[in-house]
């Protein structure tokens, strides 16, 4: 059996690469961390507790136990408009895997929480800034199948900028695909957990991620159907800085849970172990 | 500026000097202007065809944005009968959306349309079509309402997109979009999307989850608007024409593409051109596949409908380049 060290071993370790070298300087307060210290701490800053964007690879390593089945690990995105605007499609999807080290811009598989046996999803904003297109879409659907087939809860951590521009209306079309299939869950009445991550916006905040029975938030993450210059231009004034985070939706009413990452896997595990009858088993058929 | 606006003007100027001709030989009667006439209504003819016979997507895209083009109300008032339902309970009755029950040709239908506005004065009202969430949150309440009394769900697509404000994020546009979306993939009764003038993202698709799928010949359904993709892929707003062409935006893309299932055609010149003519067809088509849709059994309906859903987007698997999937 694969551990998820193993796993992970697998793929290419995925880290920030856009700002690459030992240093990072935290958007938060400006201090200068050790890329290291910032890894060993779920990549949270330690002086003011800012949440840098996480590759999908870390955070699975971060809420599952012991081993993770990737489901559909090896599917490639084909082009159905054989797309090309500055560059073609498939020079695009090559050169985010060169620089982001993953495949796509969803993992998704099966493993125990705390005990309990999930499916889990988690997307990549570094990966085409976690747009969904056919096989982020496929993956999503999978893993709502899957989960109800095995009789598991399903957590999805969601980073994304929305549907994929360069599927068109095939990517769009993604949001009615995740949405029947997650249907299966809902019928087979398993909890479905939607972490929303920084950023989580368009095509997949106004589908699957808003439709999740529990909704937690990362500190400050931005979650909101239009991007927030779209918006400016439009009522042409400048939105006040907390706009769209995750304390606007607490507020407003649309989140359940703010929630720290350290305490992300725990809070998980509390929620999953009294929305399930039985204790962290999953449900009798 | 809107393309075919620009291009009718020489056909309206023709139109006028034909009817001031007209109307010349009506009070001359001794004089002849009807060599004339046929001349220049030849004219009129071929050139209606050079600027409407083969429409690019760019065009297409000026055309369901015309502001002559009808709107949902055009088709609506061609049904037998038909009441408004109001507001979504909770908040306030958004103008942007037309919700009702009503029968077409005898079938009682629910309706759910986003509808823009004919002149200004009704675009401030309406919005210009694009919908807050309370007109979502209306088009949920009708849905449930629909599959309580069975009825079928008829819906017209007409928006540039969802409105992109603050009270709309501060209401949660997101998730009225996403359980609109959710509700319309499972819903138990027969849905019957038609797309009139622009789909515009997942605005348009909140209502556009459907068992078939009807567009007018020259409108569009996109994941964004060209000039929007043009700016972020491009970084070019004068691209918009281009990403007009590579979105596949258009009626024969997306019917190629396995996503929409009629076309209905248009007169010469576009829908408003002939709004009658635009209505009866489209109202034919939509009585047609809402009897082969009443044919199928319920479960093999909701069958189906995941089906088409489940099976949009194909991928190819690393390993063993296989190609699967069907578009
Ligand atoms: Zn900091």
């Amino acid at each position: 059996m694969p551990s998820v060290a193993d796993w992970l071993r697998g793929r290419k370790r995925q880290i920030e690469r856009r700002e690459p070298g030992l240093w990072v300087k935290c958007p938060g307060c400006s201090e200068t961390l050790y890329r290291k210290d910032l890894e060993l701490n779920l990549l949270v800053c330690g002086r003011c507790g800012h949440h840098f964007r996480m590759p999908a690879a870390d955070r699975i390593v971060s809420l599952i136990d012991g081993e993770f089945h990737e489901i559909a690990a090896d599917l490639e995105p084909r082009d159905p408009l054989q797309w090309t605007d500055v560059k073609t499609y498939p020079q695009k999807l090559a050169a985010d895997r060169e620089k982001s080290g993953a495949v796509e811009a969803v993992i998704a598989g099966f493993g125990s929480m705390g005990g309990i046996e999930i499916g889990l999803a988690v997307m990549d904003f570094f990966f085409r800034g976690g747009t969904m297109g056919a096989v982020v879409g496929e993956k999503i659907a999978l893993l709502f199948e899957e989960s109800a087939r095995r009789r598991v809860p399903a957590i999805v951590c969601t980073a994304s900028g929305g549907a994929r521009m360069e599927e068109g209306l095939v990517a769009l079309m993604q949001m009615a695909k995740t949405s029947a299939a997650l249907t299966r869950l809902q019928d087979a009445r398993l909890p479905y957990i939607c972490v929303l991550t920084d950023p989580t916006t368009g095509g997949v905040s106004a589908s699957f991620a808003f439709d999740a029975d529990v909704i937690v938030a990362e500190p400050k993450a931005v979650v909101g159907f239009a991007g927030r210059r779209v918006i400016e231009q439009t009522i042409r004034q400048r939105l006040p800085d907390d706009f769209q985070t995750a304390e606007f939706l607490i507020e407003h009413g649309h989140v359940d849970l703010i929630v720290d990452r350290h305490q992300l896997k725990a809070q998980l595990v509390q929620v999953l172990s009294m929305l399930l009858p039985g204790t962290g088993a999953g449900v009798p058929a | 500026m809107n393309v075919i606006v620009e291009r009718e003007k020489g056909l309206l100027e023709l139109e006028q000097r034909i009817g001031d001709l007209k109307a010349l030989s009506e009070q001359h009667p001794e004089a002849s202007f009807a060599a004339e006439i046929r001349a220049l209504e030849e004219k009129y003819a071929s050139l209606q065809r050079e600027i409407f016979g083969n429409l690019t997507a760019w065009q297409k895209v000026h055309m369901a944005r015309h502001p002559m083009r009808p709107r949902a109300t055009a088709f609506i008032a061609a049904l037998d009968e038909f009441v408004e339902l109001h507001g979504d309970r909770a908040f306030r009755d958004d103008p942007a959306v037309i919700g009702g029950i009503g029968r077409l040709e005898g079938r009682r239908i629910l309706v759910l349309a986003q509808q823009k506005g004919r002149d200004t004065k009704e675009n401030v009202r309406r919005n210009f079509g694009m919908v807050h969430p309370e007109g979502y949150r209306k088009g949920l309440r009708l849905m449930r309402l629909a599959e309580k009394f069975s009825l079928p769900i008829v819906t017209y697509i007409d928006t540039s997109g969802a409105d992109p404000g603050i009270g709309a994020e501060e209401r949660g546009q997101s998730e009225a979009i996403a359980q609109c979306i959710l509700q319309l993939t499972r819903v138990r009764v027969p849905v019957l999307a038609a797309v009139i003038g622009e789909g515009g993202s997942g605005g348009a698709l909140a209502f556009g989850v459907a068992d078939r799928i009807i567009m007018l010949e020259h409108s569009i359904f996109s994941i964004a608007s060209p000039e929007g993709c043009a700016a972020i892929l491009w970084k070019d707003a004068g691209k918009a024409e281009e990403a007009a062409t590579r979105l596949k935006l258009t009626g024969s893309d997306l019917k190629g593409l396995g996503i929409v299932d009629h076309i209905v055609a248009e007169p010469l010149g576009g829908a408003h051109r002939d709004v009658d003519a635009t209505v009866t067809s489209l109202l034919r088509e939509q009585a047609s596949s809402l009897d082969a849709l009443a044919m199928l059994p319920l479960e093999r309906l909701l069958q189906e409908r995941y089906a088409k859903y489940r099976r949009i987007g194909s991928w190819q698997s690393q390993s063993d380049r296989m190609v699967r999937g069907a578009t």
